[in-house]
């Protein structure tokens, strides 16, 4: 094998429309890809990762943002000068994709069999019995069960992971020099996404395909790449071997970064036994009724949770981890009351939550307070800061001008500047406006918050300050959480027990410090070993700031 | 076998939907002053007191309101949908004898507008905002915001009076006695101007709703995935943007031919075409009450068959939807 690179891009410079924030997305992007590599691509959202990658399959939104300078080079030749129809004889022959989202990213209308067969159809001469084979064969490669079987179903019909695969195997199918890989298991859950890494490190070593991998997360780069390059802004600010990028970074950038992974060594244990308990669930349980009228009883009922119990004491932070499906997220609806549960209680100050009438109810919830995963999403674009802070106040009973007073100074106490008051949300970044949702949540002088994986729509360095905000107002305000999350670097970071659900059941609870030294059950043990990079120990970095 | 069972189902769902419209309006014409005897009186120019209470115990409109709507429900049941007093011929052949004129109009016209409307709208959200673009867009805006009557009235003046090109009404030549296919090439050319009136009035519809519907898509994931695979844009297009940007174009098509009927009339009266929209017309002018029932009878069956059939094309365009 020749040691000529696949990918080089030289010099390159993207340009943005007039009158953004910047006049280049990205610019002096040196990169290269050689032959069995995998080169991650690290930065943060707006770093312009996304761009470059979209500038080597010449599939940037033309004419708005363009390539202004530099050359990309695929096996010597510079695809910034090929025709629009040599190009997309290059595309998905020579160089493929995978991205994100496998759910958004196949056509819903067309079967996997059909959207597999079109690559071979736009590339290839081979007749329908040929194609076919070949898309059985490479299902078969990226070990999706029963080929055949998943060759005429929907995209909807198969799961999370099995999309993803699929998406592989479209990719592989004809063999390509390069492979650029979006994020392709940020959307997938950790048992999932140990498996896909895994898929993509087999099928890249059998074919000797280069890899250019985009990614965020630092825990996937160390378990996957041989080279790094980080991006800032549109800048790359270092680059070189994985192991010294990971182990030795030298640009504040990187090491700031780094310095943000969640190392995966718990709090000390705190003892909080002492502590009266604030929130006590009991038998909780809730099934989602089976879906189908009279003459098709098609979908099965559904127990999201089954006979649920816990406690939660004052101070303290009760993470509850699972993946998709557990019912974790369920039991922060039912414990808020935002869902009926069939059974149980959730007992707050002596009160039963569950069945307390209206009135009781409207009182118990200033108690207990939620913080969504999506700021953008949960605040209304229509109102102010201020008004969006001070609404549940006012809605119990607080005066209007009072109220208003304390949102001011709730904004400066989750470290927002007073200014922030007359601004709507969407003139936030997503960091600010989880700032904004817990202002609120704490507005109500709460007992107890649920935060549902408030920080997994952020950056790492966002996410840390979060973290370390949630962290330090509990303990001022000496708040509980009830943390539910996915990311156990997370949970790991800031809960002082945990509840590890599968299934809708308990399967592990204890201290996080306990359950991470010494995991005894088989879903928690394999959940551990799934955690990317767990190997790898963020080096402590004493000139970081 | 699970698709007959879904239909079934559908049919029995359906029935007393159409009881209840039945009923409904059947109670709501009675509450208007005046029946099918004051209109033949009228249209007499007067009778005597006991000719006219002879007349109403003839067509049983002496009875209260409960029985003869219990009367005409019993004879339904029996597909029997009475007399016509002012045609003097059963309801079911003055029926006959004009919905194939609306028929054929409405789907003419529907049909025709849906597929130049959704090319039309696919090739201007293609080059959205070009030339191209605004010219189409304008234009249906144009054609959106005329009434129909004024551009039928248009149309027969361009085509008829001025170039002489096309009849200016009826259905057929009355005195030429065609027969086979001329006959047909008559009917077609007498229907080309009210067809391609109502058809320029949804088109704009579809044209604007298609435009909107294939930008989104055009920037959804699986778009990029299949150009990111080397697909042209002419193959993105058919294979991959019209099938799931047609979705809410459907719903808008469902809904148009339940009121098309309806929207006819205006048509129907300038071009002098004898089909149902007139017959509702007149029918409610005269009170004549059992083809009047018998038009909403036929409407609602009309209205259910072409739901239950929109609900097959979007099970049959997107298959994450489950007929159940």
């Amino acid at each position: 094998m020749t040691t000529a690179p696949i990918l080089e891009i030289q010099d390159l410079r993207i340009s943005l429309p007039p009158g953004g924030d910047r006049p280049y997305a990205l610019e002096h992007l040196d990169l290269t890809v050689n032959p069995g590599e995998i080169v991650c691509l690290v930065g943060e959202s707006g770093s312009g990762k996304s761009l470059a990658a979209n500038a080597v399959m010449r599939l940037l939104p033309e004419p708005h943002v363009h390539v202004s300078a530099g050359r990309i080079l695929l096996d010597g030749e510079d695809i910034c000068a090929k025709s629009e129809s040599e190009m997309r004889a290059i595309r998905g022959d020579r160089v493929a994709m995978i991205f994100q989202e496998p759910m958004t990213a196949l056509n819903p209308q067309k079967t996997v069999g059909w959207q597999i067969d079109e690559v071979l159809r736009l590339h290839t001469d081979l007749d329908r019995k040929a194609r076919r084979a070949r898309a059985l064969e490479i299902l078969g490669d990226v070990h999706i069960p029963d080929p055949a079987s998943a060759y005429n179903a929907y995209p909807h019909q198969i799961s999370g992971g099995q999309r993803q695969r699929v998406m592989i195997a479209m990719a592989l199918v004809l063999n390509p020099r390069l492979i650029i890989a979006d994020e392709p298991t940020t959307a997938l859950d950790v048992t999932t996404q140990k498996q896909i890494l895994h898929l993509i490190k087999e099928m890249q070593r059998q074919h000797g395909t280069g890899i250019l991998f985009i990614t965020h997360d630092f825990g996937v780069v160390a378990e996957i790449a041989d080279r790094i390059a980080v991006l800032r802004l549109g800048e790359l600010v270092e680059s070189g071997p994985a192991a010294q990028i990971l182990n030795h970074p030298r640009h504040p950038y990187t090491q700031a970064l780094i310095a943000a992974v969640p190392a995966l060594t718990p709090p000390a244990h705190k003892d909080l036994s002492a502590a009266p308990v604030v929130l006590r669930a009991q038998g909780l349980a809730k099934t989602f009724a089976a879906r189908g009228g009279l003459l098709s009883g098609r979908r099965q009922a559904v127990t999201a949770v089954r006979d649920l119990s816990f406690e939660l004491r004052q101070g303290e932070t009760l993470g509850v981890v699972g993946e998709s499906g557990s019912g974790k997220t369920t039991v922060s609806r039912i414990v808020t009351r935002l869902l009926p549960p069939d059974r149980g209680e959730v007992v707050i100050g002596g009160r039963d939550l569950i069945h307390a009438d209206r009135r009781q109810l409207r009182a118990m919830r200033r108690d207990i307070q939620m913080i969504f995963q999506d700021p953008m999403a949960s605040l209304n674009p229509r109102k102010r800061v201020v008004d969006l802070i001070a609404q549940g106040p006012i809605v119990h009973g607080v005066p209007r001008a009072e109220a208003h007073a304390r949102a001011r100074e709730l904004l400066s106490l989750v470290e927002l500047s007073p200014a922030a008051a007359e601004r709507y949300p969407h003139e936030f970044s997503g960091g600010q406006r989880q700032r904004i949702g817990i202002a609120r949540a704490i507005a109500m002088q709460p007992k107890v918050i649920v935060a549902d994986e408030p920080v997994s729509a952020l950056d790492v360095s966002v996410q840390a300050q979060v973290l370390r905000l949630l962290a330090d107002l509990r303990d001022r305000l000496n708040l509980s959480l009830l943390f539910v999350t996915h990311d156990l670097r997370v949970a790991a970071q800031l809960c002082d027990r945990i509840i590890v659900m599968q299934k809708g059941e308990i399967v592990e609870t204890g201290p996080t410090a306990e359950v991470f030294a010494d995991p005894r059950h088989n879903y928690t043990q394999a959940l551990l070993a799934s955690i990317p990079g767990r190997d790898w120990q963020p080096p402590k970095l004493t000139d970081a700031a | 076998m699970s698709l007959l069972l879904y239909l079934l189902r559908r049919l029995l769902q359906a029935l007393p939907v159409i009881l209840l419209i039945i009923v409904g309006s059947f109670l709501l014409i009675k509450l208007a002053p005046g029946d099918t005897v004051d209109a033949l009186v009228g249209d007499m120019g007067g009778a005597d007191p006991a000719f006219v209470a002879r007349l109403r115990q003839e067509y049983g409109l002496d009875q209260p309101v409960l029985v003869q709507l219990w009367r005409y429900l019993v004879k339904l049941a029996q597909l029997d949908l009475g007399w016509s007093y002012v045609y003097e011929q059963p309801v079911t052949q003055v029926l006959a004898s004009r919905l194939w004129v609306t028929l054929l109009l409405m789907l003419g016209a529907l049909s025709s507008a849906f597929v130049v409307g959704v090319a039309l709208g696919a090739f201007a959200a293609r080059r959205a905002y070009s030339a191209a673009d605004n010219i189409i867009s304008t234009l249906g805006l144009v054609f959106y915001a005329m009434p129909s009557f004024f551009l039928a009235l248009l149309l027969v003046l361009l085509f008829s009076v001025k170039l002489n090109w096309l009849p200016v009404g009826g259905i057929r030549d009355i005195g030429a006695f065609h027969t086979g296919w001329r006959l047909w090439l008559d009917i077609a050319t007498h229907l080309l101007m009210p067809t391609l009136a109502l058809s320029l009035i949804y088109l704009a519809f579809y044209m604007r709703l298609m435009r909107t519907s294939v930008l989104e898509v055009m920037d959804l994931d699986f778009v990029r995935t299949a150009r990111a695979k080397g697909a042209g844009s002419s193959r993105l297009m058919f294979h991959h943007i019209m099938r799931n940007a047609l979705l809410p174009v459907i719903t808008l098509l469902g809904l148009q031919i339940s009121t098309v009927l309806g929207g006819s009339v205006v048509i129907e009266t300038i071009f002098s075409l004898p089909g149902l929209g007139q017959l509702a017309y007149t029918s409610v002018v005269k009170r004549d009450l059992n083809t009047l029932m018998g038009i909403i009878f036929l409407c609602s069956i009309i209205v259910v068959v072409v739901n239950i059939l929109t609900d097959l094309v979007y099970a049959w365009l997107d298959p994450r939807i489950e007929l159940k």
